[in-house]
């Protein structure tokens, strides 16, 4: 039962503010948060592997996620035609190119960044913290040098934008979508996990680090590895973020790292699950809370993190002796 | 005497501040089982991680086929075919016994007739196969790791303290299998406290102390020497017995 707890939370969750709300508005917020959580699960998932692989504590993390947003404006602004266009296909190609775009550029300085940096700081958290922040203020410096300091706004493709209506309740077509492509991601990232050899070194590494090298696995290489696809993956969910706000400004990555942290904190360090239930349980409280009480929404977050790590304090599903 | 697989010369290894191998010189010869006794904090296992080269060495060699491993890492010594068993066992608790063992297979996954061979040596073993290695109890901890460390073939394999805190039921369930591995002409480095153990199975013996190495000969000599147990091990040969 106890090992169980953590996976009926969501339902549970789900069900508690059922009375307090009409059905439609229930449903609506429900995707809402779905939506949010499938986006942070993309933003947060990468960070929690490379904390549980290599103990690196990243607070650049959020840089990725910048840089994935303004990627997904500069190639949309151009794509202008295709964006609104009343063909699906063209549609979709303008949101697979931003995607593809801010997956790549994430994943490139996601490389440097490990290169440069990351890597002559294993082993020292006061570093860790020390040189990623800066990276992070760098970063932002930079991003305001390329794209200016103003906010951007961006287009959602035709298809998209509006709403439509599930059982009474309005539900935005691109939150929908976003839970799609979410699933989609945990899915594959999940099979990847259980299925392969690589996946199988990683939840190992997780675990124990050392004695994977003892067995022969070179954990370094496939760090880098990892951090790469983490780096990327929360470029493409910088990238959706921004097409879901239809605007951004240089502190988009700065303001989602908050929740990140959060998400990784609540789910347990290095663990995929958790991270996922851990991004659902935030996108949901906000959602939820942001409703009945909105002014409560700010801090609603923080009480959820303080609430499960009094109930579990290494978070929802604790790995190895982390 | 054989030729030996593995040698130390010399080997001081430092953790963090402290000094804690002070030039330790022994040898295991091909084909044999090699145990390195002594009492508590003499030093084994600093001397078994950095052959693994958990702690890098910093003065000394350490020779393994004929080469140079003291600067190697740890991915690296291993791939030279070295099984490592440490004192912590370094099971995966969240993977299955399965998982467990397929993380120690080349990358065309288990030969069966080894597989085979393993699990007919600690048969509890493919009773938990997809049951989480978590779940198991201490001695079938201990077999797991023991098979993890001979599913695939090795030139030379290293276990630190296999009997520890288990009951003795299970401890000569250890010392028939590890019988079965010696009369396969394994080569074994094998760091134990249980003396009944080390009699049953040692070829040849080093004696550490303080970081050094302070007895090397047949494990039968030793074994009919009360009076140089007494003296090498003391009480910890005693309470072992
Ligand atoms: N991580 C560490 N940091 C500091 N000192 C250590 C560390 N690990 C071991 N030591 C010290 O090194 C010495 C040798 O320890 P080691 O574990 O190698 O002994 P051992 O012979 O394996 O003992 P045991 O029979 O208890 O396993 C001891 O004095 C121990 O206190
Ligand atoms: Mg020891």
């Amino acid at each position: 039962m106890n090992r169980l707890a953590p996976y009926l939370l969501l339902p549970a969750v789900m069900l508690a503010v059922m009375p307090f709300m009409s059905h439609s508005s229930w449903l609506a917020l429900t995707v809402a948060g779905l939506a949010m959580g499938m986006m942070l699960f993309l933003m947060a998932s990468g960070l929690t592997l490379v904390f549980g692989l290599m103990d690196v504590l990243n607070f650049a993390h959020g840089g990725f996620i910048t840089l994935g947003a303004y990627l997904a404006v500069s190639v949309l602004g151009p794509l202008t035609g295709w964006v609104s266009s009343e063909s699906w296909a063209l549609n979709l190609l303008a949101l697979l190119a931003a995607v593809l775009a801010a997956a790549i550029a994430s994943g490139v300085a996601g490389l440097a960044f490990e290169a440069i940096l990351i890597r002559r700081v294993y082993g020292s958290h006061l570093q860790q913290i020390l040189i990623t922040v800066g990276g992070l203020i760098v970063a932002g410096e930079l991003i305001v040098a390329l794209w200016g300091p103003q906010p951007l706004p961006l287009a959602k493709p035709a298809i998209l934008r509006g709403s439509f209506l599930l059982f009474g309740a309005t539900i935005e077509t691109y939150r929908m979508a976003a839970v799609a492509v979410g699933l989609v991601v945990y899915a594959g990232m999940h099979a990847l996990l259980n299925r392969t050899r690589i996946g199988l070194v990683v939840r190992a590494g997780v675990e124990n680090r050392e004695m994977v090298e003892a067995l022969g696995y070179r954990v370094r290489r496939l760090f880098v590895g990892v951090f790469v696809a983490g780096s990327a993956l929360a470029g493409i969910g910088g990238a959706m973020w921004a097409e879901y706000q239809e605007l951004i400004t240089p502190s988009i990555g700065g303001e989602m790292t908050i929740l990140v942290f959060i998400v990784v904190i609540i789910g347990g360090l290095g663990s995929v699950s958790g991270c996922f239930t851990g991004a659902m349980l935030v996108g949901l409280a906000a959602n939820y809370v942001g409703f009945l009480a909105p002014k409560l929404a700010l801090g609603s977050n923080i009480a959820l993190m303080v609430a499960i790590l009094l109930w579990r304090p290494r978070g929802l599903f604790p790995v190895g002796g982390k | 005497m054989p030729n030996a697989l593995l040698t130390f010369e010399g080997v001081h290894t430092h953790i963090g501040p402290y000094h804690i191998l002070h030039g330790v010189d022994f040898a295991v010869p091909e084909g044999e089982v090699t145990m390195l006794l002594g009492r508590n904090g003499a030093g084994k296992t600093t001397a078994l991680r950095s052959l693994m080269g958990l702690w890098k060495p910093n003065q000394g060699r350490i020779t393994f086929a004929g080469r140079d491993i003291s600067k190697l890492p740890t991915p690296e010594i291993a791939r030279l075919g070295i099984a490592y068993v440490p004192e912590t066992m370094g099971i995966f608790a969240a993977l299955t016994v399965r998982e467990n063992l397929l993380l120690a297979t080349g990358p065309a996954g288990f030969q069966q007739d080894r597989l085979d061979t393993v699990l007919a040596l600690f048969p509890v073993l493919g009773q938990k196969f997809a049951q989480a290695a978590g779940g198991l109890s201490g001695g079938q901890k201990q077999m797991l790791a023991i098979s993890r460390a001979i599913i695939e073939e090795r030139r030379l394999l290293v276990v630190d303290e296999p009997t520890k805190g288990l009951a003795p039921a299970v401890i000569l369930h250890l010392i028939e299998a590890f019988q079965k591995l010696k009369a396969a002409r394994t080569t074994i480095l094998l760091v134990e406290q249980n003396f009944e153990m080390a009699r049953a199975l040692g070829d040849t013996v080093a004696v550490m102390e303080d970081g050094r190495i302070v007895h090397r000969g047949d494990m039968a000599a030793l074994a009919a020497d009360t009076g140089l147990q007494e003296r090498l091990l003391g009480l910890s040969l005693a309470a072992h017995q």
